[in-house]
């Protein structure tokens, strides 16, 4: 049963994870934090932190994750990974045959227009979902915080941010 | 067939040295397919981008699904999603299977008391930066109230793309004839 609901939640962030990472972090957070309660808003975060140090998309990885930890089996990643690979799979096959006829056409571009704030919007509850007493803790943490956020809007890379980011926890506290 | 390994190979090799946003794999993968295998042109690979872009799922594996199917129709994209999926899934399998032994290590959830808040940063950052492109002030408030609706209503942001795809989809037809 477990296995059936994870991964429909799977196929359904794959469907509907419009935008990108970020955006679909949000569908992640309602479906496995929100309404299956498994993970914590804080593990989450945590496994979003380990997705960014290792290849591949954070949709990816997160199904991995959850899959295995949800489960405790091999299967439960395998199945979770597949779920949310299966909308590329079919949808974007539909749109590569069809792309010449879509790439012009007014309704898609309305539709994807009106996407837009809707994908920003998610991207913001992202945020604010992590926005607690669990990830800030002290003053420290929102030095953190600001220090990132300066450094990402001048397009210093994650990557490295988030190895500085890690150091400073051991370091400080 | 002999393709079929080579979509494999070369999309395990993406997956497995890509790190970050599916964006920052575009070089790599551009590098891959256009320039050594030359699968496509310069040209027609740009293009899916907008594609890749505005389907849903995960960027880099629309990219191996639209790549994959160019070079060998659909057992060419099941190849290449499989490839550039295998890494990370190996990868995070043996994290996930070991992180519970790391739990509770005063270093690692140090570690993570400062990740937390540089991952809260990483993801305002692009949400402010999207905010600002959107330039109309009715479609920077549709997205305060999508954001907020989310986080302290706790509504499904399933239904918010089906209402903004709904909309997107039947204002045409009201504003028949007239410039976008």
């Amino acid at each position: 049963m477990i296995y059936l609901q994870l991964f429909l939640s799977y196929l359904k962030i794959g469907f509907f994870g419009f935008g990108g990472g970020y955006a679909m972090l949000s569908l992640i957070q309602s479906e496995i934090v929100t309404r299956h309660a498994w993970l914590t808003g804080t593990q989450l975060s945590d496994i979003v932190a380990v997705s960014q140090m290792t290849p591949g998309p954070i949709a990816v990885n997160c199904a991995t994750y959850v899959g295995y930890s949800v489960t405790g089996s091999f299967w439960g990643s395998m199945l979770a990974t597949t779920a949310v690979c299966l909308p590329p799979l079919t949808l974007m096959i539909i749109i590569t045959i069809f792309y010449n006829r879509l790439r012009s056409n007014r309704t898609m571009e309305s539709i994807l227009k009106w996407l837009k704030p809707m994908i920003c919007g998610m991207i913001g509850a992202a945020a604010l979902m992590f926005l607690n007493r669990e990830t800030f803790v002290d003053w420290k943490s929102i030095a953190i915080f600001a220090a990132c956020f300066t450094a990402i809007w001048m397009k210093v890379d994650s990557i490295l941010l988030i190895f500085l980011a890690a150091v400073a926890g051991i370091l400080i506290y | 067939m002999k393709n079929i390994i080579q979509l494999f190979l070369t999309f395990f090799k993406v997956g497995a040295f890509t790190f970050g946003s599916g964006y920052a794999m575009i070089p790599m993968i551009e590098k891959e397919v256009v320039d050594r295998k030359k699968w496509m042109g310069k040209d027609e690979f740009y293009d899916q981008f907008a594609l890749a872009t505005s389907a849903p799922g995960p960027f880099s594996l629309n990219t191996a699904v639209f790549v994959g199917y160019r070079v060998c129709g659909w057992w060419g994209s099941l190849s290449a999603v499989i490839g550039s999926v295998l890494p990370s899934f190996l990868i995070i399998l043996l994290i996930a299977v070991c992180l519970a032994d790391f739990r509770g290590n005063t270093y690692v959830e140090a570690a993570f008391k400062g990740l937390r808040p540089a991952v809260v940063a990483m993801i305002a950052v692009p949400f402010v930066q999207m905010l600002r492109r959107l330039k109309k002030w009715y479609f920077i408030v549709l997205s305060a109230a999508v954001a907020l609706s989310i986080t302290y209503a706790g509504i499904s942001p399933i239904y918010f793309i089906l209402a903004g795809g709904f909309t997107g989809a039947i204002l045409p037809f009201f504003e028949k004839g007239g410039e976008k």
